[in-house]
């Protein structure tokens, strides 16, 4: 054998040990331990991470911890621009001399104040709660609905299986933004519409990824053994086939956040969303719309606050994916 | 394949038989009449929900309101403009809206397409990852952010374009709303041209035309483009989705007279009619988009007819 040769080979099996390695260390350790052993090595995603969990921070500490409310305002304050301690010495971010002319050295206003002079900073925050509760609801219908409904689709087939993608193709012809402006118009525009409009239609992708892990699944001999076994149908859905999809489940529903925080925010623009004093997102972004021209921050501090909470999640989720399947990419 | 299309095609019918349902249904449920004017007395009320026809049975209701609805009679606006039959207010803003939406899918494409065979080619380098965080960051970031930052900056501060669409005689006027429109598309096409080319570019028969001494040129355009075109047919869907949600909003920013606005300003004021119509309007268009999908991806590929029941 030439000194080439063996190096070859030494090579193949040093990889063979270490791919022998990694499979075994999967074993022991948790599954979220594993994901987030190599979610570590995706920079972008673990940046992503870290900014989610600051706005969720600052979102519920921030209103807590400001002396301003986020629904009242005091009306000889409003317009101010943004003013912070320190940074307005270097010129930045220092009220543009407004706040002296009213005698007002010693407020800071953060975000600055609205029209109506409430403080944007604590409306920002405020509103952020809105979008996260929205990626909340996301997930939970994602997991409820979609994942049962797929469950149960791909797992007796046939009948039902047949009447339920029926239901499903029939729901996804239907454009969202219909069934949201019929719920606006049968309820109020609010939070509960736009809840409920993603109860209607949230879960529809996760189904049919659901679906096609159980069909994959159900042919396989663990299933059959169950079965033989003489388990019932909701204890091979409950103790075997949940527990092999849920992690893909969890991860795949990370990808409808954006989504929905979207639709919240987009709802609130045109005016079919919350509505005023209540803070969101797109509440602050469409008032801040109306005056853009004038003030600038306005609008500019809840839109990106908006984008890199949504960045955020699709990047994350990208690398969630990446992190537990590679091959999940195609999906 | 015909039973194939023939299923899709009565799948098709029954979604627009209950979309009508619903949207009847739903008025019926609604809070309130069109007409809530205080000084009404009870009398003039019924006058008027008589000539309207509001007080018949539900269901003669239902099925006169499907003929007309089929016939594209969406009858006439009750509070924004008085009187006015809503086909002809739709018929001044269809026009706009759509040829707004078809730049914007052409522009998209041409863009998304170029960017998602550069990255395939390039796999691996400072370009293909700069692009996939612009497809990231396009497919991310709504299309309004995207409308409020160009206006701001290209029309407000640099003053390159107008800020208010000019309908008459768009020019500059319409670059700005194309653009934003048009993000969403770019982003979804290249990210998704991608990866289908690096799946092609590692498949067998490149490896086949490379080994018979293809140019490299010839490899790519002829085999390696050319096949990953076809899957990009199914993203046309959700891309159909976004455009009917971003024009909403785009129109509202670049003050477009186009179907999104109307339909905003309409359940702003209860007209209850225009909304229906429009809603009517993007459901059809939806679902015929949906449809002449699925045709036209089982006649390219006939796999898709052949697995039947297959996973989604």
């Amino acid at each position: 054998m030439n000194p080439q040769k063996a190096e070859l080979f030494g090579f193949a099996s040093e990889e063979r040990f270490r791919l022998a390695d990694q499979s075994s260390s999967i074993g022991e350790r948790g599954f979220i331990q594993d994901v987030w052993i190599r979610l570590k090595t995706n920079r972008a995603a673990l940046i992503s991470f870290g900014m989610v969990i600051l706005i969720l921070l600052f979102s519920l500490v921030a209103p807590l911890l400001s002396q301003h409310r986020y629904d009242r305002g005091m009306i000889e304050h409003q317009s101010l621009p943004p003013r912070w301690p320190v940074l307005e010495r270097i010129g930045v971010l220092d009220g543009e001399g407004k706040y002296q002319e009213m005698g007002l050295e010693d407020t800071y206003y953060f975000f600055g104040t609205d029209t109506l002079g409430r403080d944007i900073w604590v409306r920002t925050w405020k509103g952020t709660q809105v979008s996260l509760y929205m990626a909340f609801l996301a997930v939970v219908v994602d997991m409820i609905l979609g994942m049962s409904f797929g469950m149960i689709s791909g797992y007796y087939g046939g009948v039902i299986d047949l009447i339920l993608q029926r239901i499903i193709e029939i729901l996804n012809s239907i454009p969202t933004i219909v069934i949201v402006t019929l719920l606006v118009f049968v309820l109020k525009p609010g939070i509960l519409s736009i809840t409920l409009a993603i109860i209607i239609k949230g879960w529809i992708g996760m189904s049919k990824i659901a679906r096609a892990q159980v069909l994959k699944l159900k042919e396989q001999e663990f299933i059959l053994a169950s079965r033989t076994l003489g388990s019932s149908d909701a204890k091979i859905i409950l103790h075997q086939l949940l527990p092999n999809i849920f992690g893909q489940v969890i991860i795949m529903s990370m990808f409808s956040i954006p989504n929905a925080i979207f639709t919240e925010s987009f709802l609130a623009f045109i005016g079919l969303g919350l509505q005023p004093p209540l803070a969101s997102l797109g509440v602050l972004i469409s008032e801040g719309f109306k005056s853009f021209l004038v003030s600038g921050y306005m609008v500019v501090i809840p839109t990106l606050v908006l984008a890199v909470l949504m960045f955020s999640f699709t990047v994350l989720a990208d690398g969630l994916r990446d992190a537990f399947d590679p091959k999940m990419k195609e999906m | 394949m015909v039973r194939y299309i023939g299923q899709r095609i009565s799948i098709a019918v029954v979604t627009v038989f209950l979309i009508l349902l619903l949207l009847f249904l739903m008025l019926e449920l609604m809070p309130g009449t069109p007409f809530n004017d205080e000084r009404l007395t009870d009398q003039q009320r019924d006058v008027i929900m008589e000539k309207y026809g509001l007080d018949r049975p539900i269901l003669e209701r239902f099925f006169k309101y499907m003929q007309l609805m089929l016939k594209g009679d969406f009858g006439i606006s009750y509070t924004l403009n008085k009187n006015m039959p809503v086909s002809f207010m739709l018929g001044q803003r269809v026009g706009v809206t759509m040829s707004l939406g078809l730049q914007a899918v052409l522009l998209g494409l041409a863009i998304g397409m170029v960017l998602g065979i550069i990255s395939a080619l390039k796999h691996g380098t400072w370009l293909d990852s700069a692009m996939s965080m612009i497809a990231v960051a396009g497919v991310s970031v709504p299309s309004y952010v995207f409308a409020l930052f160009s206006l701001y900056v290209f029309a407000f501060l640099l003053r390159w374009f107008p800020i208010r669409y000019n309908p008459s005689a768009p020019g500059l006027s319409g670059v700005l709303p194309v653009i934003s429109l048009s993000m969403f598309t770019i982003a979804t096409v290249a990210r998704f041209l991608r990866s289908e080319m690096l799946e092609v570019l590692g498949s067998e028969y490149i490896l086949l035309s490379r080994a018979k001494g293809l140019r490299e040129s010839a490899v790519i355009s002829r085999h390696g483009i050319r096949n990953s075109l076809i899957p990009v047919v199914t993203v046309v869907g959700p891309l159909v989705v976004n455009l009917m949600t971003g024009s909403l909003v785009v129109e509202k920013i670049f003050a477009i007279p186009g179907l999104g606005g109307l339909f905003v300003q309409a359940i702003t004021v209860n007209d209850y009619n225009v909304v229906i119509a429009i809603s009517f309007i993007y459901s059809v268009m939806f679902v015929l988009v949906m449809l002449a999908v699925d045709i036209l991806y089982s006649v390219i590929d006939p796999r898709i007819r052949l697995s039947k029941g297959g996973p989604a």
